[in-house]
């Protein structure tokens, strides 16, 4: 077997077993980055002297006796989290020169659980987009392809593309990702892999490059759900650091995972049945809820009445919090600064220069619905259909414990493919938005394949700090899918 | 006494409300853990929040917060349980977030008044609007390099309070009063050192004029004005402005203006057209501030004595409404002034203090803060009056070395053997001395001519050195010249 194709918890295991050494683990990684990384575009920054020295640490620290949960792990850092002393682009020009000094404590909280860190992965810029298209380091490609098409490259999604493509090509073990109106579990359904976006506030923002801040939240991707139980365990935590940062405990997310869904009630929201969306989605989806009830699950189903909205308002409230979240990239500081000829110029030529054509669009509509005149019908608007968004899942929850529906409303799509109209692309969120907008858990389990061969996920939803269930439900759809489907760029292959 | 100023077409009125920036005291900024102190080598008291990195997060200092509510406390202000921080977005290079975090919808602090004395002896009521908390922005120098500008952050983050009040004044002399009071509670509160020379403390001045009877009329704001002196003067050129503009016919834009001191006139800084939108929306860093009304009960139950209350205090102490008032001025000459007091005749201790000692300060050029005598030894001094050690006369002497040696009374009074006689017998031998050598003057006084009483007592006590007790001598006197 080689190394890179152990799951998160089986190289545990391995290494606890002393079959075989992190430095040796995380070589095989770097090895396998070294292989494929020129054609994938996953890692915008490889740190492989790093790596090993952690990778030596951590096999002392382990022959000592003192290893942690996550000793020795190589995994991959979303190049939006701050990392101490190595550079943090947020997928953009404008810090492409940016090397912070300080360290999110999300990657902080990894670190002290004994992980190595591989490096940084691509991104769409500043976490804005669903494709991995717009990062300034060039696109990410997705390791899968379609069966009867391989020649065209297909996107990994976005914004977290780096991330679910790295894990699916086994470039690294798991890896941090970030998720604001979809970035996590659409990448991780495009790719074959599990990822979960946890309730707002479980993991500290402190130190991650803000997009949208009352929607921005960490979270893991990985192979397995277990696995990504395994790292959110370490990432979560109250961090008086982040003022938006809940103070409840971390479960064990892992031992949830096992629980089965016996009694379960499993919510299936009829407004989620969209005209155009493709037969085999809507079948996996069947499929899906026939599997929980096999394992003694009851489905209901439930109504969401707001969810029409769900879209125009997120794509209300996020570019507004953006317009003003990235107003410190101004040259002066930090990052890129172009020449001017006084401050204002300064301040348009070096966003120009920085900013890419997705980024200076939403900053252009942030900056408009909250302007004098327009606060009202736009901005307070969308936060009274958001606070009604939150009030449809509260009544739904009293009712089941859990929501599954499709994650995507789609396959992966090739790269040249909805690039045209920036309305088509931003459809991908349809079915994720929703959880970000009432700060709720999401989370994305590969289940099946299209006619093309490529994988597809169903999205699990639950209430606020209950991912314990939403893990069980996860883990359930996984174990009934048994999804043994690999990508065909891949390590080892 | 109304206040008006003469134009071509008859007396104008002002209106004049103030929005004043308060520094909060405190060790830490507002949303970060970097200091505050003044006068620190630029860019040396900055965090990675306070310089808008990526990836920081604002938290709020609990004890900028509870400053804030003991302001509200002592201007009589409805202290709001739920407010929120809003950000007003603009971008400058003294601004590292590209917004300030501001209060803008939902202040922490309501309506509220504080009372004004002025110079006639009358008060009035100022209505205070709100005051909210909100960071500073850094500071820009524009004449250390003759093309560049150079950028301190170490304001940038420092926590203010922003009070304004009600368009309630109408004179210059009422809006110096209303600063000078708004900065005596602060200081008494220890919320806000007051220190206009050091930025601490800065008005924004709205004035507009109008004829009596009529409604508001367009206002103007004078922007950033640092010292009381300068916002009285800032209001009637304003004032005077406007009436000249309205007199000719014009009328008066709404508009920023700034303050000349040198010459004296306020010119225009930006029309309103050219107002920025700073596009408020509430901060999503930071949830509601939420405050338990027992944590409030608790800094209201733990509020220093206040300038009005401590004022009528000394009033029911037996003094005057003048000296009630010039000892509360400052915090520091109240408490010097108790300390003196404590357990001794009120009046007596305001006199020396008002008196004495506020002589001596201005000679010395010392301060309240660091007098020339210490308080416990002025009370100490005021022991030996009360104990008749000390003749009136010789305690005046006593305070002068007192300043000179920074002694205590006692102690000079035993190095100078300066302890008064009230030894009878010695002052009546004495007394016989000089009624024996002025004889034609006992005669003439005999005869009638009584105001040479006073020139018996003064050669006693001149041949006593003064150390004669006068109201002995007097007694002594007066049965001699029987």
């Amino acid at each position: 077997m080689h190394p890179t194709d152990f799951t998160l918890r089986g190289a545990i295991e391995a290494l606890n077993e002393g079959l075989l050494t992190s430095v040796e683990l995380t070589q095989a990684h770097l090895d396998a980055i070294t292989a494929l990384n020129p054609r994938l575009n996953a890692y915008v920054t490889v740190t492989a002297e790093q790596a090993l020295a952690q990778a030596k640490a951590s096999d002392a620290r382990r022959a000592a006796g003192v290893a942690g949960p996550l000793e020795g792990v190589p995994l991959a850092i979303k190049d939006l989290f701050c990392t101490a002393g190595v550079r943090t682009t947020a997928g953009s020009r404008i810090l492409d020169n940016f090397i912070p000094p300080y360290e999110s404590t999300v990657s902080g909280n990894l670190l002290r659980d004994g992980a190595v860190f591989l490096g940084k992965v691509n991104l769409d810029e500043f976490a804005m987009g669903s494709s991995n298209t717009t990062s300034a380091f060039g696109p990410v490609e997705n390791p899968w392809s379609r069966a009867n098409d391989p020649d065209t490259r297909l996107v990994p999604g976005g914004s977290s593309g780096g991330s679910a493509a790295a894990v699916a090509a086994r470039l690294a073990l798991g890896a941090t990702a970030t998720d604001t109106g979809g970035s996590i579990r659409q990448p991780a359904a495009f790719c074959g892999i599990a990822g979960i976006k946890p309730t707002y506030g479980r993991c500290s923002r402190f130190g991650i490059v803000a997009f949208a801040s009352s929607l921005d939240q960490a979270g893991p991707v990985a192979r397995t759900v277990e696995d990504c139980a395994i790292l959110l365990r370490s990432m979560a935590g109250f961090d008086p650091k982040d003022s938006t940062s809940a103070d409840v405990p971390v479960p064990d997310f892992a031992a949830a995972c096992a629980r089965g869904v016996k009694g379960l009630r499993i919510g299936v929201p009829k407004e989620y049945r969209l005209e155009g969306t493709p037969p085999e989605i809507e079948a996996l989806w069947e499929q899906g809820l026939a599997w929980l009830r096999e394992q003694g699950a009851e489905t209901v189903e439930i109504s969401l009445p707001h969810t029409k909205y769900a879209l125009p308002t997120y794509y209300i409230v996020a570019p507004a919090e953006a317009s003003s979240n990235l107003a410190r990239y101004d040259g002066v500081r930090f990052g890129r600064r172009e020449k001017g000829a006084d401050l204002k110029d300064l301040y348009e030529r070096t966003r120009a220069a920085g900013f890419g054509a997705e980024v200076r669009r939403r900053i252009m509509i942030g900056t408009y619905v909250l302007s004098a005149g327009y606060y009202d019908a736009y901005y307070l608007k969308a936060q009274k259909i958001r606070a009604l968004i939150k009030r449809d899942f509260d009544q739904a929850f009293a009712n089941v414990d859990a929501i599954v529906t499709p994650a995507t409303p789609s396959a992966a799509f090739g790269m040249d493919e909805k690039q045209d109209d920036p309305v088509t692309m931003y459809l991908n969120d349809v079915f994720t938005v929703t959880a970000n907008l009432a700060g709720l858990p999401g989370l994305s389990v590969p289940s099946g394949l299209d006619a093309q061969g490529l994988p597809l996920g169903l999205q699990v939803i639950g209430r606020a700090f209950d991912e314990e269930t939403v893990f069980a439900v996860g883990n359930a759809i996984e174990q009934a899918a048994d999804f043994t489907a690999l990508p065909r760029l891949r390590a080892g292959a | 006494m109304s206040f008006t100023i003469e134009g071509a077409t008859g007396p104008w009125e002002i209106v004049c409300g103030l929005e004043v920036h308060a520094q909060v005291t405190s060790n830490a900024k507002l949303f970060s853990g970097a200091a505050t102190a003044f006068g620190a080598a630029p860019n040396s008291q900055v965090s990675f929040v306070d310089a808008g990195f990526p990836g920081m997060l604002p938290v709020i200092n609990r004890e900028c917060v509870a400053q804030a509510v003991r302001t509200g406390l002592g201007l009589k202000a409805q202290i709001n349980l739920w407010s929120r921080f809003d950000r007003k977005n603009y971008f400058y290079a003294d601004l590292p977030q590209g917004y300030q975090i501001s209060q803008y919808a939902h202040p922490i602090v309501g309506t509220g008044a504080i009372e004004i004395e002025l110079a006639d002896g009358s008060t009035k009521t100022i209505g205070i609007t709100r005051l909210h908390l909100e960071q500073d922005a850094g500071k820009s120098l524009h004449d250390q390099h003759p093309t560049k500008s150079f950028i301190d952050l170490n304001r940038s983050g420092v926590a203010l309070m922003e009070i304004v009040s009600e368009p309630d004044m109408r004179s210059p002399e009422e809006a110096g009063a209303y600063l000078t009071k708004l900065r005596q509670i602060l200081r008494y509160l220890g919320t806000c050192d007051g220190n206009m020379d050091e930025g601490s403390m800065r008005a924004d001045v709205n004035v507009s004029v109008r004829k009596a009877g009529e409604a508001y009329r367009t206002r103007c704001e004078v922007k950033n004005v640092n010292s009381i002196r300068f916002v009285m003067q800032a209001v009637e050129a304003e004032a005077r402005r406007q009436i000249e503009v309205w007199e000719s016919g014009g009328s008066v834009d709404q508009e920023t203006r700034l303050f000349d001191t040198g010459r004296g006139v306020t010119r225009s800084m930006r029309s309103k057209e050219d107002a920025h939108d700073y596009r408020y929306f509430p901060d999503p860093d930071l949830p509601p501030l939420v405050l338990e009304a027992e944590w409030v009960e608790g800094l209201k139950a733990t509020l220093p004595e206040l300038p009005d209350a401590r004022r009528a205090r000394y009033v029911a102490m037996g003094l005057s409404p003048y000296d009630a008032h010039v000892l509360t001025l400052e915090k520091e000459t109240a408490a010097y002034f108790e300390t003196v007091a404590q357990g001794r005749d009120a009046k007596v201790a305001a006199n020396w203090v008002t008196g004495d000692l506020f002589a001596a300060i201005n000679r010395t050029k010392t301060s309240i803060a660091e007098p020339p005598v210490p308080a416990e030894h002025l009370g100490a001094l005021l022991d030996l009056l009360a104990n008749k050690t000390l003749s009136g006369t010789l305690a005046k002497t006593v305070f002068e070395a007192m300043i000179e040696t920074g002694k205590s009374p006692g102690a000079i009074v035993q190095e100078r053997g300066l302890r008064q006689v009230t030894d009878t017998g010695a002052i009546e031998r004495m007394v016989d001395q000089v009624l024996e050598a002025n004889a034609d003057k006992v005669a003439e006084y005999r005869a009638g001519k009584e105001k040479l009483f006073g020139f018996f007592v003064g050669q006693v006590m001149k041949a006593m050195q003064g150390k004669g007790n006068p109201a002995l001598v007097n007694e002594v006197v007066k049965k001699k010249l029987g």
